[in-house]
């Protein structure tokens, strides 16, 4: 069995003690950029399950670990931005919400299913009961040049990822790293309007989902290694119908190949607002703009989601570096994004 | 002979309880005083020279208490005594990447895994050969420098009756090229042993083997310490499937490092390092020319095989034969020739798993029958049940065939999914196929030339009533141990839980050749009903002298000796132990299993193929095809397996359905495939195994045809069951979509870009413009090169 490097462990019971914790140790760092993984030194770790894997393969070897066990909100809860008013109001989910929670959240079921149908779709029943959300938005992107063991990638010569003094193994003359954008949740909720509330040790902030992520395989969050997610903070559901669709290999276990969320907002049969978003398929999670602009007064009809559908298939991006080929994924996304929208139409 | 009380019974298996309540103690459950932790370094080249391998600077780390080299066990090794081209640890060069180098013992896992980066190796890097092609072309590349040809490991050819003839005679002939992609075991429980230094210089290794036998011969020549002083104990293996027949590095280092510190040593591989120990499917190009008369008779058939071996022998040789010896022994064959070349190429060492080198040809043979089928207008099944190879039969090349049930087991697994009425009727996306297979109860001659019982056993009877059987089987999961106490127990008289089972222990069991072929139940089997029969005997004789009764009267069964005619008069099996040690003796006695001579040919290469007895089955695989996606789901999966008799209808059921289910991983994604000598997918996240969310419906169908020579009329049901689903899914997919799929596995991207080019059938068109891994890599890195350049632009 692979064990992991020997670390220190930090149980803050705040997150206010674990963002000053944050500081302190990330202030005696050496500059992550330029020495590439092996240069960061002060993590945090929610459920670990996708931080404790690659800390076994020494993709990241930090000598401290700040656990947000303790520290971070857990529940689910009627909640949001928009106070009340004539409008009702959202939900909001605390960060260390487990996968299993919100997959199973009455709330989430009814008002928000893309989310609950991301959820349920992630790896395995043991994995969604200890991951989180808040570690599901922050998901280390995936390669598998870059997804091997230390002595795997010592035989290979490392990458980009781990060392930014060698290049890119899929794309030699690629400036930047290809790696994808995995995380099953964060297509849903860009489709679903979420933000995540943000803290650090300065204060606190709200951002957009739709802002937090790059086209970056190494930098792919927006947010800064001082920042601890929150809450995840969903619009009202009024009128919005969702799903999500997933292409991987197996039933289970697979991170997604491809992963396609729709939502729209409907008023007599006639689509008011919509979002697709996509993952898998690029080293961000997408909004497709397009798409929604070729909804929004449709009624759904078959022409309206094939303009919706191509625009996600032209914006695609998908890399040789996952499982399956580029050319299946790529013919994948249209056909999962006209599946997607044709169950939502009412009856 | 006695009505049977216990075989044929859906009794539980005696360790079931052990191995559901997390009691069995598998080899890293054990745990030693001092044990030690070992750790092994692995090249990161897949083709070099060591120039220098230094150990001193992580000896020197604290912690490390012993190192070992190749040099330290430069004895060439493998489990075939005349293709040995190993050695435990690489001596002087690496042929793949995670081929074992050093080994190092520490005081914890944690130093252990520290100190590989310590060492120092000094490479000098050669060219990687990494295909079948170059493999055959290159003379300037050496893998191994006593290929004659390339680097071909062997060569073989055969031929029998009159081939020229036969396809004069055809009215259609079918050429058709076939790729088996490798694929790879993937046993749930890792390789692992514990080897223990004992003061008096002996050595015992607890390891997870198939093979404890060959493994104890092979341990004497490279430790060079004599057999009696090494104890070898197979531990219940966590799932093995043939990845666990060969011996490893690990299992020499282990011994030695034991030997050396005089304390326990254990290595456990990691998932990755399962990976590189491998030994599993061969990657195969085949050609198979078959000539048929009009209403579909075979007249000849010429089959070509080609064997990415990877870079060692291990039972290369075998699978090179077997790969052309089992396609006679279904179908009637009169002209048959065959000609097989494995080749050494820079991957991890590719062996036996389920189904050992006729897993390939079947897939190849069932999928051109369906061809042949479609082409003259047959139905598949009864064009199949029309050229039945009979019963009590010699095929073309002198296999001697005694019961054959592929006849029932078609039309049994036909008539449960109504195939005949649905094939060709189904509606587009949806098909049916089904294919047949065989497969060996066990190999008519041992890895190493000798006179010796393939099988042996001893039974003893203790006062108290309680039995035990030793023998030299290594129980895999498989239900040997199981067979072992239900054969003793039937033919004694008592139940399977009365009977205490010693395997896999070398020192305390007669010899069993190992856990491979399908052998163990009908040869530990007969060796176990031999030795039993004798005590029978003993107690039966005192028991007619006590009851008064003729011998011939008395029956035993359910821990009692009783009068046939009158079944109250009976004594307690206790009793009759008792006086018959009280007459004869302490009751013990040893029996042993040889197959006959006489069931193969005599001709150079005939070794391989003649068995006891063949195990037939048949398969129909129901299929859906999303033509938008490409994704294959096979619905459903139903199986007949003639395997003689069930000795338990439940183990030879799960025997059936564990087969169906890694036939069906085989063909629908799991591929050993390599990016330049690196493994592309060495976890069990990239590897797919099918989950058990994925698994199609499973139904076992059960045929007995009660073999004359096996043991209570037993054959194998333990790899014969994969071989059938292979080619049936694949004819499925041809009913469901149209498309020939001659290669594995039947991914969704090949599914689509058939579809989309219109493409009526997948598969190779010959050895050359074969895949050649680095000009795949060089065309896919220049055209993402031009597309960054564009969107950079
Ligand atoms: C076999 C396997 C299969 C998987 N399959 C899938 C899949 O199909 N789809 C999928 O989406 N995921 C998958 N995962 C990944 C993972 O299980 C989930 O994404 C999970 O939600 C991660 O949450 P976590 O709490 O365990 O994250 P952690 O491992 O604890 O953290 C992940 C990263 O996020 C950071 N982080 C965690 N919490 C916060 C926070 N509150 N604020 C700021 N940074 C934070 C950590 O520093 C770390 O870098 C799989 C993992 C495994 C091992
Ligand atoms: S995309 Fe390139 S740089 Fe990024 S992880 Fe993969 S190989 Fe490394």
């Amino acid at each position: 069995m692979l064990r992991l490097p020997r670390f220190q462990l930090h149980t803050p019971a705040t997150v206010e003690d674990a963002a000053l914790l944050l500081r302190e140790h990330h202030a005696a760092e050496q500059d992550g950029a330029k020495t590439g993984t092996p240069g960061i030194t002060v993590m945090l770790v929610a459920g670990g399950t996708d931080l404790y894997p690659n800390m076994k393969r020494r993709q990241f070897t930090p000598s401290t670990l700040i656990a947000l066990g303790r520290a971070l909100p857990r529940g689910i809860q009627n909640g949001g931005l928009r106070p009340a008013g004539p409008l009702p109001l959202g939900v909001t989910i605390g960060a260390g919400a487990t996968l299993a929670a919100v997959a199973s959240d009455t709330r989430v079921l009814s008002g928000y299913r893309a989310l609950a149908e991301s959820a349920i779709a992630i790896s395995t029943p043991q994995l969604r009961n200890m991951g989180t959300i808040g570690g599901n938005l922050c998901l280390d992107t995936r390669c598998n040049w870059y997804d091997q063991s230390l002595f795997w990638r010592m035989a290979e010569g490392m990458c980009m990822k781990t060392d930014p003094s060698v290049v890119c193994r899929v794309a030699p003359s690629s400036p930047r790293c290809l790696a994808v954008a995995s995380a099953d949740m964060v297509p849903a909720l860009l489709a679903l309007g979420a933000s995540a509330r943000v803290v650090n040790s300065e204060g606190e902030r709200v951002i957009a989902l739709a802002d937090m992520y790059r086209d970056d395989g190494i930098s792919h969050l927006t947010i800064g290694r001082d920042d601890i997610v929150t809450e995840v903070i969903l619009p009202p559901a009024d009128g919005w119908r969702s799903t999500y669709l997933k292409l991987r290999d197996r039933g289970s276990f697979d991170f997604p190949i491809v992963g396609v969320a729709a939502a729209v907002r409907l008023d007599g049969g006639i689509v008011r607002e919509a979002r697709l978003a996509m993952t898998a398929v690029g080293s961000r999670p997408m909004l497709v703009a397009a798409a929604a602009a070729a909804l929004i007064g449709s009624r759904l009809e078959d022409d309206a989601i094939a303009a919706a559908a191509a625009a996600a298939h032209k914006i695609a991006r998908p890399m040789d570096n996952t499982s399956g080929t580029i050319a299946q994924r790529k013919k994948t996304v249209p056909v999962f994004a006209t599946r997607a929208l044709a169950s939502l139409r009412e009856n | 002979m006695n009505e049977l009380s216990i075989l044929g019974r859906r009794l539980p298996k005696v360790n079931s309880w052990a191995h559901l309540t997390g009691q069995a103690k598998y080899a890293d459950d054990i745990m030693l005083p001092r044990m030690l932790y070992g750790r092994l370094l692995h090249s990161t080249q897949a083709h070099a020279r060591i120039k220098k391998l230094d150990v001193s600077r992580a000896l020197a780390y604290p912690g490390v208490v012993a190192i070992v080299t190749g040099a330290d066990m430069p004895e060439k090794m493998g489990i075939m005594p005349s293709t040995q081209d190993e050695t435990a640890l690489a001596v002087d060069k690496v042929r793949y990447v995670g081929e074992p180098i050093a080994a190092v013992a520490a005081l914890d896992e944690d130093t252990a895994f520290e100190a590989l980066s310590l060492i120092t190796v000094d490479y000098e890097p050669l060219e990687a050969i990494l295909s079948i092609e170059e493999a055959l072309a290159r003379e300037d590349v050496k893998i191994h420098d006593d290929s004659t040809r390339g680097n071909v490991f062997k060569e073989v050819h055969l031929s029998f009756g009159d081939l020229e003839a036969g396809f004069a005679k055809a009215d259609h002939t079918r050429d058709d090229w076939f790729f088996f992609e490798g694929n790879t075991h993937a046993p749930i429980e890792s390789h692992s042993c514990v080897a223990n230094g004992e003061a008096n210089g002996n050595v015992t290794l607890w390891t997870c083997t198939q093979v404890p036998h060959y493994l104890h011969r092979e341990l004497e020549k490279v430790l060079g310490v004599p057999r009696a002083r090494i104890r070898v104990i197979a531990t219940p293996n966590g799932g093995a499937f043939g990845g666990k027949s060969d011996p490893f590095a690990h299992e020499f280092a282990a011994c030695l490092l034991a030997l050396r510190t005089k304390r326990p040593v254990k290595f456990t591989l990691d998932r990755e390092e399962v990976f590189y120990a491998h030994r599993g499917r061969h990657p195969v190009k085949m050609r198979l020319r078959t000539g048929v008369t009009k209403d579909g008779e075979i007249t000849a058939v010429h089959f070509q095989s080609w064997l990415d071996g990877g870079a060692y022998a291990s039972y290369g040789i075998a699978t090179t034969y077997y790969t052309g010896a089992l396609l006679t022994v279904t179908y009637r064959v009169p002209a048959y020739k065959f000609d097989g070349v494995r080749v050494y190429t820079n991957k991890p060492p590719c062996g036996p798993k389920r189904g050992h080198g006729t897993t390939q040809p079947r897939f190849a043979f069932e999928a051109q029958l369906d061809k042949i089928a479609t082409d003259l207008g047959l139905d598949p099944l009864a064009y199949r049940l029309r050229i039945l190879q009979p019963p009590n039969s010699r095929t073309v090349n002198d296999l001697r065939i005694t019961t054959m049930g592929l006849g029932e087991c078609l039309e049994r697994a036909g008539r449960a999914t109504d195939f005949s009425a649905r094939h060709r009727q189904l509606p587009p996306g949806k098909g049916i196929g089904i294919a047949g297979s065989a497969y060996i109860s066990g190999a008519g001659l041992p890895i190493y030339w000798n006179e010796m019982p393939h099988s042996g056993a001893t039974v003893k009877i203790d006062r108290g009533g309680g039995v035990t059987v030793y023998c030299g089987t290594a129980e895999i999961g498989q239900g040997s141990d199981n067979m072992l106490a239900s054969i003793t127990a039937e033919t004694l008289g008592v139940l399977p839980e009365d009977v205490h089972v010693v395997s896999g222990d070398t020192s305390l069991a007669p010899v069993d050749l190992g856990s491979y072929s399908s052998r163990v139940t009908f040869m530990a089997g007969n060796a176990t009903k031999d030795a039993a029969m004798k005590l029978r005997e003993q107690l039966g004789t005192v028991a007619a002298e006590q009851l008064g009764v003729p011998v011939e009267q008395i029956r035993s069964a359910y821990r009692r000796f009783y009068d046939h005619e009158h079944p109250d008069a009976f004594m307690s099996f206790t009793d009759v132990a008792v006086a018959a040690e009280a007459r004869f003796g302490t009751l013990s006695a040893a029996g042993w299993y040889k197959p006959p001579t006489g069931i193969g040919g005599t001709f150079k290469g005939a070794g391989v193929g003649p068995s006891p007895a063949y195990s037939y089955q048949a398969c129909v695989a129901e299929v859906t095809v999303d033509r938008e996606t490409g994704v294959l789901t096979v619905d459903r999966i139903v199986t007949a397996h003639d395997c003689g008799r069930a000795l338990n209808p439940a183990n030879v059921e799960g025997q059936i359905e564990g087969s169906a289910y890694m036939g069906y991983g085989e063909i629908i994604g799991e591929e050993q495939v390599f990016r330049g000598g690196l493994h592309k997918k060495p976890s069990l996240l990239d590897y797919k195994i099918p989950t058990s969310l994925d698994t199609p419906k499973l139904e076992a169908i059960i045929v007995e045809t009660i073999d004359a020579e096996g043991p209570y009329g037993a054959k194998e049901s333990g790899e014969g069951p994969l071989n059938p689903v292979i080619p049936a899914i694949a004819n499925a997919v041809y009913d469901a979509i149209g498309v020939r799929f001659d290669e594995t596995p039947i991914t969704p991207d090949k599914i689509l870009d058939a579809l989309a080019k219109k493409k009526d059938r997948v598969g190779p068109t010959g050895l050359d413009g074969g895949r050649d891994p680095k000009a795949a890599l060089r065309r896919l890195t220049a055209s993402t090169d031009a597309r960054e350049r564009k969107r950079d632009a």
